[in-house]
């Protein structure tokens, strides 16, 4: 097997990965700042939000793998625990961090109206620590000519991200949030509760 | 074969709008963005877009249940 | 009333009841265990927060689910503005409220009873804890006494789970209902006080007694809150099946003229004098008519109030009371109140009655619990008794009666 091939599309499928997984969060962010505008229904944040991510794990899945075969590296399976290869152990054992987190986003967003509301929008808010991980896996890794552009692309995908964070943090807002608590401080005035 | 329904937890629905657009025949929005559902059985036709207006949901508010009499608004 | 009656006997509104006169006066409390369900059912008792659902029913859906893990919840909240009939029932005949609440309890096999009371309401619990110090110690050791925030939909089913479970008296999203999964996930028995004292009367005196007593379709009595243009206003208790003016005439008759009745309370609504007198004071009856009993009130418009002033007022208050977790509700019944706020002061924007109309169409039905449906119902109800006065006042900002809208508002 050509391992120059092996190599740069590991690089390749990791950048295209990084990419969409930035969109993703991107995505995700503005869904919750409820953004919209003529032309772009409200559906589609979401939509494209979930389709995109099914689509990092495939380019994901093709990073990894040939990753593992291509034989230069001496990566084995154990790769995949994290910080358990001898390869540039740090950064990789980020990079499994970061695959191990996204697949519990994954499983439990498919698995959601199973597991209930509560319970995957608190693992949902992992994102917030897979993608800062992928992100740092993927500056870490870089050691060859491709690095330049890899960080043109990474810089690119944080300057988004942050773009759309700033937007959700600083929007005003769901109006229901706001009377919801304020309903919920009001109705649970001191009393004198005989504890039972 | 049971008749299903479109309903919706009134406290978890965030007025997103999702679901209209996905089941305009069934579900119109408010002055506010809050969904006026049609609380009848779902024809057969329909049955697909209404599940994916049910998966489309970001906060998991909508949901299939068995059906009330035709007609009834919710 | 005979001295077999809930309120009457001695020292009507005076002062409570204690355990010696209540037994001397009604004897002792027969514990039939779940056997008095069967009579229930065939008394016919519906309940008498509002909600109008036969008693019997309730008990046995609720014994059927439990495991001798039961609760019962006697709910005396009272979130109603207008009604005080709950209040001086607990403040003068605490040991009949106990009773039913003794009776509950054998019959779904409950092992803990909850008294749910306002806590601003300090002569009621007062009252409910002095009382419940006289009992046999079985029934003090499981029952303790919880008051939640006096707010309108405090005394909702759920809204009384939610804050015995989590110290939060807001409604919450059924299923599941409390009588399948309430306090601590456990089958619970919500009643009002009035209904159990009901059921402490039909457990000693039998159902045929209570069917008797009534005068209609419905059995036993009712109590009501009569208010407004009366000279004795207060707590009345009449036979069911009589008629509204009869209650007028328990609270001293007409201190004015009168044009319009607000039945049930806010959760009710107006109806005009004339057809309001001959109604008869029956929950099913009066659903029948489209009309409703709600918690038993009975508010006469006084002539020189007017009725689009209060009916702003009373809606403005209706959606500050909202729990706010539904947005129908929060959008909604706020914008019916500005705008009906804005008729009643005579600076009303263009299509304002238009909108209100539309707006409480679309209210019903689209929110956790039912405080958004009893708005557009009472909503509704202003329209048909006062639509000529508030089309007159949309336009020139006063009725025909030439009250003074804006200064009865800002009042």
């Amino acid at each position: 097997m050509n391992n120059q091939l092996l190599w740069y599309t590991t690089r390749g499928a990791g950048a295209v990965s990084l990419v969409l997984l930035s969109a993703v969060v991107a995505l995700g962010l503005l869904a919750r700042a409820r953004v919209e505008g003529r032309g772009w229904p409200r559906f589609l944040t979401v939509a494209l939000h979930r389709d995109l991510s099914l689509m990092s794990l495939v380019f994901l899945t093709l990073h990894i793998v040939t990753a593992v075969v291509d034989p230069y590296t001496h990566l084995g399976i154990g790769a995949l625990v994290p910080f358990g290869s001898y390869y540039r152990t740090f950064w990789l054992g980020l990079g499994a961090v970061a695959v191990e987190l996204m697949l519990a986003l994954v499983v439990t967003s498919l698995l959601r109206h199973v597991i209930g509301a509560r319970l995957w929008r608190g693992v949902h808010w992992l994102a917030y620590a897979a993608w800062p991980v992928a992100v740092l896996h993927g500056l870490g890794t870089g050691t060859d000519a491709f690095s330049r552009w890899l960080l043109g692309i990474t810089v690119v995908c944080v300057a988004s991200v942050l773009g759309a964070a700033a937007w959700r943090f600083l929007s005003p807002g769901d109006p229901l949030a706001r009377e919801r608590r304020a309903a919920a401080a009001a109705a649970s005035a001191p009393t004198s509760m005989v504890p039972r | 074969m049971e008749r299903q329904a479109v309903a919706v937890d009134r406290i978890r629905c965030d007025g997103r709008g999702a679901c209209a657009e996905l089941l305009p025949e069934m579900i119109r929005l408010d002055d506010w963005g809050y969904p006026i559902i049609d609380a009848g059985p779902i024809p057969d036709h329909l049955l697909p877009h209404a599940r994916r207006a049910v998966k489309s949901c970001p906060v998991l508010a909508l949901r299939l249940r068995a059906a009330a009499p035709a007609g009834v608004r919710q | 009333m005979s001295r077999l009656s809930v309120l009457a006997g001695p020292g009507l509104n005076e002062g409570m009841e204690h355990l010696g006169e209540h037994r001397a006066r009604l004897g002792e409390l027969p514990r039939d265990g779940a056997g008095v369900i069967d009579v229930l059912e065939r008394s016919g008792l519906r309940g008498r927060g509002g909600a109008g659902f036969p008693a019997g029913t309730k008990w046995r859906t609720v014994a059927g689910n439990a495991r001798g893990n039961a609760v019962v919840l006697v709910n005396g909240a009272e979130g109603e503005p207008l009604s005080r009939k709950d209040r001086v029932l607990m403040e003068t005949r605490p040991h009949l409220v106990l009773d039913g609440a003794a009776l509950a309890a054998d019959a779904v096999g409950a092992r803990e009873v909850i008294l749910y009371v306002g806590a601003d309401h300090t002569r009621a619990r007062d009252a409910l804890q002095r009382a419940l110090a006289e009992r046999p110690a079985d029934e003090w050791k499981r029952t303790t006494v919880v008051s939640a925030p006096v707010r309108y939909v405090s005394g909702e089913e759920s809204a009384a789970v939610h804050f015995v479970n989590d110290g939060v008296a807001l409604p919450t999203a059924v299923p599941p209902r409390p009588f399948e999964r309430g306090v601590d996930g456990r089958p619970t028995l919500v009643q009002n006080v009035e209904t159990l004292a009901h059921a402490a009367l039909i457990a000693r005196l039998g159902d045929g007694w209570f069917r008797d007593l009534g005068r209609g379709e419905s059995g036993g009595t009712a109590l009501l809150t009569v208010t407004g243009a009366v000279p004795h206003a207060g707590v009345v208790e009449v036979a069911q099946g009589s008629s509204v003016g009869d209650a007028v005439s328990a609270a001293g008759g007409l201190s004015s003229r009168s044009s319009a009745v607000l039945l049930g309370g806010y959760f009710g609504g107006w109806v005009t004098a004339d057809e309001a007198w001959g109604l008869s004071v029956d929950t099913m009856e009066l659903r029948s008519r489209g009309h409703a009993l709600g918690c038993g009130v009975v508010a006469v418009l006084p002539e020189h109030r007017c009725g689009v002033v209060e009916t702003a007022r009373i809606v403005a208050y209706l959606a500050g009371q909202s729990a706010r977790q539904c947005g129908p509700c929060v959008f909604g019944l706020r914008a019916i109140a500005e705008a009906m706020g804005r008729i009643a002061t005579g600076g009303a924007v263009g299509d304002d009655l238009d909108r209100i109309r539309r707006w409480s169409g679309e209210l019903a039905g689209r929110g956790a619990c039912r405080h958004p449906d009893g708005a557009a119902a009472f909503v509704a109800s202003a329209l048909r008794v006062f639509g000529d006065e508030m089309v007159l006042h949309a336009r020139r900002g006063a009725c025909s009666g030439g009250a003074a809208a804006r200064a009865a508002v800002a009042a």
